[in-house]
């Protein structure tokens, strides 16, 4: 039988695209429909359009979806282990005394902004190169100092992500595909260096985690040769209603719980310990570094796939959005304007006092946790619109965006639900949906810090160059 | 100005509700100044740095909730604590809805198995790709959008053969499939007959009467208007044929189109010939001979398809109403118009509607002009004019142009009939009214006023002003058929039975000393 003819034998099912009111007619019927929640692909523009109809010859078709399946599988079957902290220095690819690393895409000093300016001056002075601020400014735009992003150095930064040469970093070795990936520790609290805050508070606090902190830190994984299974910890976490970017209650729980034993068995002080444990304690932050390197590890093992179209990272300097595809092998950045963030602020704030979204955190919405896993995290769903549908909603949305599930980090809530897994830059550009990211806002001006948190997406440019980038390197 | 802090200890609350409540608390009336947080060692340190520490925030636990106020005074502190407590019990209820959204053809499709037809009406522009999209995802296809090119269609139409689906359009509006309404389509019974059409108004007419003969329909397909041109080459029709000769249920097949290319005609001649089923054929102004030497059944008007296609399928002729036409009802109006009223004006807002209504017009008159005739010679110079005969097709793209069809916004046609109303050469003016699923909800309520305005003027100056309606629709429909009908007759408007009847007596009407 003809498919025509086994159609006049089923039961009508329409997807119904465009006018809404043949869904309601057909609603009247009693038969089955869906409306797409369409836009014009690409905005409509014919370039874009042109560019998407190149990607989807077959035979292009089909060298994307096997060049994706291998990016999908590499990111789902990585294996992240915390293996150790050490001073950025001693482990970090290609640091040196006068290197500064930065979030986000490159960026010259002239074009950073306040938040950024204030965490660069004040790690000069930490490091010793100045003696104070304005000196730093001084050097920083004498050329003298190194600044290159985090992520071509395997590091993601959290905020601003400033880090220089004495700053401990975790070491998270990929145990599927052995690669390594790093990132500094969390200051905790709100006026912090990665925030823009810059006084000898946040520098005595800098020098106290470096000289204490770190080194106890160092010493209980040396005595943990396993390492910590990043990845299992972070499906509890998810179980425990942390989406692993904003919220990070669970996760750090279970990860001092992991670190206590080996703390406890180091040789520093006992006022030392417990120094460190208050710290840990003084915010639930602690672990959301940890998340950022894990997901860091796991997409640098999926970068450089020639034909993919998978997004490895999304990470914004405070003045440009900037994308990374596996695609396109090395450091091709596609960028845009850093967005607004839309949340909810600390008392006295007003939006207008904050600074453009910023950081490398969105790493761990590329990897399917942050916002893409909000139905997971109900406590925090004040951030995106304060109802718990919403919050599903947004999770369930950024399947249309993505290639997979992954079924090692789930979801309860959403029947187990694998994290929405692999951004495809075609998805992406075809619905006009941009990723949802979950992250914090740090005020515009330097030496303040943070003051709210909340929402917001890349710019779609970012992802429109990408596209175009990719039909003309795709043959 | 006062601060004043009430610490709850161990009452706990996630910090990103308390900031989202900290924001409310920030706009009630009379606070400078709110915070509400669990009393961590960060929190307390942005309230010392906002100037909000009191004692009682100093000593508190990061287990206690902690709501500090800065105010005017003593009292508008206290009413704010009172709404702040009234922030803390009032709960969101709105019930959002946690249905799966898609945003793609691939992601439904991948979603909902069993879904098996795409109805796409968006821009032209984007439509060719949205319809490969579906075709590739295994669904059949309506495609309502106009303004795609005839390279698409033909790109469309031989994906959708190789994969046996149908591709019914672009500028596809009416379909039924297993009884279902597609787009611009009427409610009729379920029957025994099948129905291939490239004019959408053309097959709901003849479905309708079909309705009306006691009989139903199987499956109704459109192929869209250029389908049997010679780029395309028929390929829906053909397969649309192929597809009801299998089916079981269809004992009957009709046709349906504008006279096909000739090596199209051929082509689906030869299908005729093959079909083991009766096969009427309604070309509207088409060669009966070659339908006929190909073993069809050829039908001039509409009317005259649907009845053929039911006596085929086994309708007693006897028992049907034919519903002739009003021979006494000619003789009566023609008595009533002037010698100068002789034009007959027809505003149709469906295409093959006013094609079958002006060319029976162009059987007595040689000088009945269009928007939509074939012959450029009388082809209206200005489609906002009238010459002699004119028959208007105000879904026709000139008319559409960045306007709704006028079978949903009909207030194109109203200001030209009322237009035509006041020309003393106009004897008739002919008006279709298409009830049924994505038609006007009340299409004769609309021109109510116009008719009545138009009636008042013609009573005025001393002449009478035939106005013929047709409603097409079932009693079926959304639509109330019958309120419809009885609107018309009360603003003293002739009623048409059928198009094919419309069209017959607008023709009478003005035909002089016969």
């Amino acid at each position: 039988m003809s498919k025509i003819n086994e159609l006049f034998n089923q039961k009508l099912n329409v997807i119904n695209v465009g006018i809404e009111s043949f869904k309601d007619d057909l609603l009247m019927q009693n038969t089955e429909v869906t409306h797409l929640e369409w836009t014009p692909p690409g905005r409509g523009n014919p370039d874009l359009i042109a560019a998407l109809d190149l990607l989807d010859d077959p035979a292009i078709i089909e060298k994307i979806e096997a060049a994706n399946k291998l990016a999908v599988e590499r990111i789902i079957n990585s294996q992240p282990v915390l293996i150790g902290f050490e001073k950025a220095i001693d482990c970090v690819p290609g640091m040196t005394k006068t290197t500064i690393l930065h979030a986000g895409p490159p960026i010259t000093w002239d074009k950073m902004n306040g938040p950024m300016r204030g965490a660069v001056t004040g790690a000069i002075v930490f490091e010793g190169l100045a003696k104070d601020l304005e000196e730093a400014a001084h050097l920083a735009a004498s050329g003298e100092i190194t600044f290159s992003p985090c992520h071509e150095h395997n590091c993601v930064g959290s905020m601003a992500g400033v880090t220089s040469a004495s700053m401990y970093m975790h070491i998270v070795e990929n145990k599927t595909y052995g690669n390594l990936a790093y990132t500094n520790l969390s200051e905790q609290l709100s006026k912090i260096l990665r925030m823009g805050a810059n006084d000898q508070s946040v520098i005595d606090r800098l020098i106290w985690m470096r000289d204490v902190f770190g080194p106890i830190l160092s010493e209980a994984m040396k005595l943990n040769p396993d390492g910590i299974d990043l990845r299992l910890m972070l499906a509890q976490a998810l179980h425990m209603g942390d989406e692993c970017h904003n919220r990070n209650v669970a996760g750090t729980t279970l990860l001092i719980q992991a670190l206590t034993p080996n703390i406890l068995k180091t040789d520093f002080s006992m006022d030392q310990k417990i120094d460190v444990f208050e710290f840990v304690a003084s915010s639930d932050y602690f672990s959301g570094p940890t998340w950022m390197a894990l997901a860091k590890c796991a997409l640098d093992a999926a970068h450089g796939i020639e034909n993919s179209t998978i997004v490895t990272t999304m990470a914004r300097n405070g003045t440009e959005f900037g994308i990374r595809v596996s695609g396109m092998a090395g450091n091709t950045w596609f960028t845009g304007p850093a967005q607004k963030v839309i949340g909810p602020m600390f008392a006295g704030y007003k939006p207008e006092d904050s600074g453009l979204d910023i950081g490398d955190s969105a790493i761990t919405e590329t990897y399917g946790i942050g916002g893409f896993a909000m139905a997971t995290a109900p406590a925090i769903v004040a951030l995106v619109g304060g109802t718990i549908e919403d919050a599903i909603g947004y999770s369930t949305n950024m399947k249309e965006i993505t290639t997979s599930e992954n079924p090692n980090v789930t979801i309860p809530l959403l029947n187990f639900m694998g994290i929405p897994t692999g951004i495809d830059v075609r998805k992406v550009v075809q619905t006009g949906i941009l990723p949802i990211i979950n992250t914090a806002i740090a005020h515009k001006e330097a030496g303040i810090g943070m003051i709210g948190a909340g929402i917001t997406h890349p710019p779609v440019e970012a992802y429109e160059k990408a596209l175009l980038a990719l039909s003309e390197n795709i043959k | 100005m006062t601060v004043q802090a009430i610490v709850k200890p161990n009452t706990y609350f996630d910090s990103v509700s308390l900031m989202s409540l900290s924001t409310k608390a920030n706009q009630i009336d009379g606070v400078e100044q709110a915070i509400i947080a669990m009393g961590t060692e960060m929190n307390k340190e942005v309230m010392k740095n906002v100037g909000l520490m009191t004692p009682e925030v100093e000593v508190a636990k990061s287990s206690d909730l902690i709501i500090v106020v800065k105010a005017e005074t003593d009292d508008l502190c206290e009413s704010a604590f009172m709404s702040i407590d009234e922030l803390f019990t009032k709960k969101d209820t709105s019930k959002g809805k946690s249905e799966i959204k898609y945003s793609t053809i691939a992601s439904a499709a991948q979603g909902i198995p069993e879904a098996n037809l795409a109805v796409i009406a968006v821009n032209g522009a984007y439509a060719p790709r949205e319809a490969r999209k579906a075709l590739e995802n295994n669904l059949h296809v309506m495609l309502f959008s106009d303004n795609v090119s005839i390279e698409d269609e033909i790109e469309l139409k031989k994906l959708a053969h190789e994969k046996g689906l149908l591709m019914m359009g672009p500028d596809c509006g009416t379909a039924i499939i297993g009884n279902v309404a597609l787009c611009f389509a009427n409610a009729v019974r379920k029957g025994s007959i099948g129905i291939v059409g490239a004019s959408g108004t053309g097959s709901q007419e003849v479905s309708v009467r079909i309705h009306e003969f006691g009989c139903g329909i199987t499956q109704m397909i459109g192929t869209g208007g250029r389908d049997l041109r010679e780029e395309i080459g028929g390929i829906m029709m053909l397969d649309g044929i192929k597809a009801l000769e299998e089916d079981e249920a269809t004992k009957v097949i009709v046709l349906i189109s504008k006279p096909p290319a000739p090596s199209v005609e051929e082509k689906v001649l030869a299908q005729i010939k093959q079909c083991k089923k009766p096969v009427v054929v309604w070309f509207v102004g088409g060669n009966e001979e070659k339908v006929k030497q190909a073993g069809g059944h050829f039908a001039k008007m509409s009317k005259e398809a649907a009845l053929k296609a039911v006596l085929l399928a086994g309708a007693e002729e006897n028992k049907l109403n034919k519903r002739a036409l009003n021979i006494p009802l000619i003789e009566e109006v023609r008595a009533k118009l002037t010698p100068e009223q002789k034009y007959i004006r027809g505003l149709f807002s469906g295409g093959t509607l006013c094609d079958e209504a002006m060319h029976t017009a162009m059987e007595k008159f040689d000088n009945v002009y269009s928007n939509i005739q074939r012959d450029p010679n009388y082809r209206l110079k200005d489609k906002n004019i009238s010459q002699d005969h004119t028959f208007i097709d105000f879904g026709d793209d000139e008319f559409t142009q960045g306007k709704p069809h006028p079978m949903i916004d009909p207030s194109t046609r109203i200001s030209r009939f009322i237009q035509e109303a006041k020309d003393p050469s106009v004897g008739v003016i002919v008006m279709d009214f298409v009830l049924g699923y994505g038609a006007h909800e009340d299409p004769v309520g609309a021109m109510l006023p116009a008719i009545m305005e138009v009636k008042q003027l013609a009573e005025q100056e001393g002449r009478h002003l035939e106005i013929i309606g047709y409603v097409l629709g079932t009693e079926l429909d959304p639509q109330n058929l019958e309120e419809q009908v009885e609107k018309l007759l009360a603003a003293g408007v002739t009623r048409a039975s059928s198009n094919q009847n419309a069209g017959l007596l607008a023709r009478e009407f003005v035909v002089k000393g016969e």
